[in-house]
């Protein structure tokens, strides 16, 4: 594979029934740099109305957050983002697998507490409660004497087998639980699923939230969830190999097909918009995504 | 002093006081002394026959009652209220061995306060090897997004509360810190007041020391915190999750004592990384927040999303240096309960020192030999969650006895979720108990909360506590868990201590205080509860009146279908009242609603008020379902209205003027002009049934003000020049108006400018209106026209003063 350059533009739209005082939202929908990974070019962001403050910063996980509140009533908030981001194609994982069986003591003695420390990612979290059920169909799939890399790609290829990608049969605060009992559901729910299936086993697991191609390499079929924006699995598969990413919903590698806005434990860490809005109504939502690619 | 020790301790009451064998008992020292704190309490006992005690024991719960201290648990019903368990005898310690305890603690505050800039700073505890990185990396209290965050002011923490006990060998040691938001110290405050009405001898109160010296610099660093190195005057507030916490008493005493707001996160709001508190006179800085709500829950869109208590944007405030939080967001990790296995070891590591009080012994069963050592020792254990942050003896506490058989399997294996500590023997103190063979005192476990406070000067303790009481007959931590009462805890100094009664940490009307003006400082959601409160109260004795003339009537004619009869059961169908009911369920709403408004505004409400309004409750409370249609229920909406305006004379006559009553009376006024347009537009018709304008009277209460101005009898423009031309009378719409207006002008912004605000604006066209035209020209047009007014001037106030 080589680097891809995308030219990526969302949009999201927001009405809310009756005017909203004093909104503030937290966007995290600005693709990160990640060193030899990703490189963002030129972008622009811009709301709707224009907001009374606006500004950026990053979060724990070096997520790009932006910060946008409005003093005044408003009934609708439109976010158009247009940036370009170039995806590195990354060296092939090298052979030196950890095995499952040995994982938990590896864990046991990583002391870092940086960002991208597997230790954040093992607890259950909100979104990924660690639950009985998906914990057995996961230890299902394992064999002895099976390497962490090889299981993640087990659990992420069965759950992509056993569920239906539907986007009716959930919702943004559907649980894994649910979407699993189900055997359906969007990114977000195969995430969700893959996530507390991994670490239900012991292995740290985070989401990514992101944006795919949106039109395949000639003679390849296109992918789930370009209309939108996506989300993916990264799993840390042991010392040596680090964390890799695991699409779910696509079943393969989160290769160079995919723009990384942003890291986190779940959903709650990296949802592309939380906000708070004082008033009695309720709102709607819209969302549209395009990423071209750039002299392909 | 032996002979009076002697006959102290053979005391009738202390028949059948026997201490367990191989526990401390406060009374009792090891060599079976009486402690010389205690003599001279237990002989006055002594002299006291079993009435007297009794009477004393009932002046204290009646001062509990009337100060309106009640015990309160989480259940459905948020008004679940018990009588507070205090305990008659009180816990004396000496002052030398308190000042032990506190600089003991006061090292344990400070080991807190580096461990807490670790966590949230470089994480030197974690990749140095002296604390596992899982028991906070996946620990729900340690808060990412605070990670790097400096403190405003400097440190993280600034009001602490330990739970202590005392061993069998007579030393203290730490049962848990309390780092999140500790409660309590309002209730120990409550607790002394209690006791000074049941023991006002001059020993032991002569000689224990005053809780107010402690309060008092509290509060002068939290001002500090707040004001300090601003270039504008900045508010500090108490941030409470609510009426429906348990503690939410606490949260309103403590605020008023300390004459500081008392908030709910729909009162901030954050602009421009400045945290701001609603007011009427719009968004005022806010410089410091004394916060009684769980991290977790102060934004959810930072924190956990789905809190409805929180402000969205308070990290934010705190992240840009603006806002001064008491205690930092994020301090919870610190209750940790596996955190205790590692302090010992973190104290000589950060501090070079060892603690100068042990916690309890603790293991973390992830580590082999620790857990080993808990297997072979279960049945001394007690187990719990590693990441627990109750206290072993609360009622709720997922702390179990090691001795469970699968407790013991699960020690088997690698478990770096529990903990493992030791059960550990609490001292006891005397409780009173009445037992069949009569009322004595009897040994009781306790453990003492301890409150420390940073001042300029350090940590400082308040000079006695707050002690749980658990019932008799087992001393383990673990039998607290079903529950007991509380205790004040007095320090005794061998000397009288100087009297500071009287001194209150608020601010001092002399002056001396920066005295903050109340009208600064009127959050919009106060406001806007007093005045719905002023309007629901209206609404209610509007309603009462028209019932009674209802049933009234009904008595005498016994026939719903009368046409005037079915022209007050119409009138009230609209606004959900079922006239043909005694008590019906829309009045009782109406009430409720008000009773509601006012339980929000607790803080701001005058206490007579507030027992006057419950006193209404209760009474309609009873009156549903024994009083019936007809003469009963006439006679019950007279009571009901005797009592309505025994709560609006408290208002009237009582209330500070301050916005919040002006608030309150504009409600009123409101509602008053609102029903009287709405009962002259029915009632005055020329198309009404005879005895219509009578009703008319009857509702405004101006029957003989209407006899007295008319001799010649009732006609239509008699009664609308006396229900809406004539201000003399205060039941008229143009009186009424007129009170509005004086009202609306003394609000904040309506004299700055040369216009009349929006509020007034829509008020003068009706208002004039009544002033030129005579009661003939006045048809029901126009009292409609006054209604929607009403309704215009509504908004308006709002668009104004409660946004």
């Amino acid at each position: 594979m080589t680097t891809m350059r995308y030219d990526v533009t969302l949009r999201i739209g927001y009405d809310y029934t009756s005017p909203t005082d004093r909104a503030r939202n937290l966007l995290r929908v600005l693709p990160r740099d990640i060193p030899g990974v990703q490189v963002i070019g030129d972008w622009s962001l811009t709301l709707g109305p224009h907001p009374s403050e606006q500004r950026h910063f990053t979060d724990f996980f070096g997520n790009v957050v932006t910060s946008a509140v409005w003093h005044g009533r408003i009934d609708e908030v439109r976010i158009t983002l247009n940036v370009q981001a170039e995806r590195l194609s990354v060296t092939p994982l090298l052979a030196l697998a950890t095995p499952l069986s040995r994982l938990s003591q590896e864990l046991a003695v990583v002391r870092d507490i940086s960002a991208d420390s597997p230790l954040h990612f093992t607890a259950a979290s909100r979104r990924a409660p660690l639950d009985r059920t998906m914990t057995a169909f996961a230890r299902d799939r394992l064999a002895p004497g099976m390497s962490v890399l090889d299981a993640v790609r087990a659990i992420g290829t069965a759950i992509y087998e056993e569920m239906t990608y539907s986007s009716d049969a959930t919702h943004v605060d559907t649980e894994a639980a649910e979407a699993f009992a189900k055997r359906a559901g969007v990114c977000q729910d195969f995430s969700h699923i893959m996530i507390a299936c991994l670490r239900g086993v012991g292995i740290p697991a985070a989401y990514v939230s992101g944006f795919l191609r949106t039109l395949p390499p000639p003679g390849k079929e296109k992918l789930v969830g370009v209309d939108a924006m996506h989300a993916w699995v990264r799993a840390w598969v042991g010392p040596e190999t680090g964390w890799i990413e695991f699409d779910p919903t696509n079943n393969q590698t989160a290769g160079t097909d995919y723009i990384t806005i942003g890291y986190g434990r779940d959903y709650d860490d990296v949802a592309p918009v939380r906000g708070a809005m004082r008033g009695a109504g309720k709102q709607t939502s819209e969302q549209s995504v395009d990423v071209v690619v750039l002299d392909g | 002093m032996d002979k009076r020790t002697k006959s102290a301790a053979s005391s009738p009451l202390l028949t059948g006081y026997r201490p367990s064998p191989g526990v401390a008992d406060e009374l009792f020292d090891r060599a079976g002394e009486m402690r010389p704190v205690w003599t001279p309490f237990i002989r006055a006992l002594s002299n006291l026959s079993e009435e007297e005690l009794r009477a004393k024991f009932e002046r204290g719960r009646q001062y509990l009652r009337d100060a309106g201290v009640y015990f309160r648990q989480y259940s459905g019903d948020p008004l679940n209220e018990r009588e507070w368990p205090l305990s008659n005898i009180p816990v004396l310690l000496h002052e030398t061995e308190w000042n032990e305890i506190c600089r003991g603690l006061a090292q344990r505050a400070n080991l807190l306060e580096s461990v807490m800039a670790d966590l949230y700073g470089p994480g030197r505890l974690l990749t140095g090897g002296h604390l596992p990185p899982r028991l906070i990396t996946e620990n729900s209290h340690w808060k990412r997004p605070m990670v790097g965050v400096q403190p405003r002011g400097g440190h993280y923490l600034h009001f602490l509360a330990f739970e202590i006990g005392r061993s069998p060998d007579g030393s203290w040691f730490v049962l848990g810190d309390r780092t999140q938001a500790p409660s309590g110290a309002g209730f120990a405050l409550e607790n002394r007041m209690a006791m000074r009405r049941v023991f006002p001898e001059d020993y032991p109160r002569a000689y224990t020391h005053r809780l107010v010296g402690f309060f008092e610099s509290f509060r002068s660093t939290l001002e500090d915190l707040a004001t300090a190195n601003r270039s504008e005057a900045h508010q500090f507030g108490l941030l409470t999750p609510g009426r429906a916490n348990d503690a939410f008493f606490e949260h309103l005493y403590i605020s008023r004592y300390l004459g500081m707001l008392l908030l709910e996160g729909e009162d901030i709001v954050v602009q421009n990384g400045q945290a701001m508190v609603r007011t009427i006179e719009g968004p005022v800085p806010l410089g410091l927040l004394w916060r009684r709500i769980d991290s977790n829950f102060a934004d959810p869109l930072e924190l956990s999303p789905d809190s409805q208590i929180g402000v969205p944007g308070l990290v934010d405030a705190v992240r840009s240096g603006n806002l001064a939080m008491v205690n930092a967001l994020g301090s919870g990790v610190l209750e940790t309960r596996a955190l205790m296995a590692f302090l010992p070891r973190i104290s000589r590591v950060l501090t070079g020192e060892a603690l100068a009080m042990p916690n309890i012994a603790t293991w973390w069963c992830g580590d082999d030999a620790a857990r080993a050592y808990v297997r072979e020792n279960v049945d001394r254990m007690m187990i719990a969650p590693a990441l627990a942050l109750d206290l072993p003896f609360d009622s709720n506490s997922e702390t179990v006895r090691g001795a469970e058989p699968e407790i013991v399997d699960l020690l088997d294996h690698p478990a770096p979720d529990l903990v493992g500590q030791e059960t550990v023997a609490l001292s006891t103190t005397p409780a009173w108990h009445d037992t069949p063979e009569g009322s004595r005192l009897t040994p009781c476990p306790m453990t003492v909360r301890v409150f420390a406070a940073r001042t300029a000067e350090g940590w400082e303790f308040m000079q006695g506590g707050y002690a749980r009481i658990g019932p008799d007959g087992d001393a383990s931590a673990l039998a607290m868990q079903r529950g007991g009462s509380v205790a004040d805890v007095q320090i005794i100094s061998d000397l009288p201590v100087p009297d500071v009664a009287g001194r209150r940490p608020g601010p001092d009307p002399s002056g001396q205080r920066r005295v903050r003006t109340e009208s600064a400082a009127l959050p919009a959601r106060a406001a806007d509860n007093l005045f719905w409160l002023g309007r629901y109260v209206v609404r209610f004795e509007e309603a009462a009146r028209l019932l009674r003339a209802y049933h009234l009537r009904l008595a005498i004619t016994d026939a719903p279908e009368d046409r005037l009869l079915r022209m007050i059961s119409e009138f009230l169908k609209p606004v959900g009242i079922e006239a043909t009911q005694a008590i019906p369920v829309g009045l009782r709403n109406r009430l409720f609603s008000a009773h509601n408004c006012a339980s929000k505004v607790r803080d701001r409400f005058s206490q007579d008020g507030w027992i006057a309004l419950n006193d209404l409750v209760k009474t309609v409370g009873q009156m549903t379902g024994s009083a019936t249609p007809g003469d009963d229920a006439a006679r019950a909406m007279s009571v009901l209205l005797r009592k309505t305006a025994g709560f609006s004379g408290v208002v009237t006559e009582n209330m500070y003027r301050y916005y919040g009553w002006r608030f309150l009376s504009i409600g009123r006024a409101l509602e008053r002009i609102d029903a009287l347009a709405a009962v002259l537009e029915t009632f005055a018709d020329p198309a009404a049934p005879d005895g219509a304008l009578d009703v008319a009277l009857e509702v405004a209460d101006a029957t003989m003000a209407h006899r007295r101005r008319y001799a010649l009898g009732t006609t239509r423009d008699t009664v609308v020049d006396l229900l809406a031309h004539d201000t003399g009378n205060p039941r008229s719409v143009l009186y009424q108006l007129r009170e509005m207006q004086r009202l609306a002008e003394d609000l904040p912004g309506a004299t700055l400018s040369a216009r009349p605000s929006a509020l007034v604006r829509e008020l003068l066209p009706v208002r004039t209106r009544l002033e030129v035209d005579q009661p003939e020209d006045v048809g029901t047009d126009i009292m409609r026209e006054i209604r929607r007014a009403i309704a215009r001037m509504s908004d308006r106030l709002a668009d104004a003063h409660l946004r």
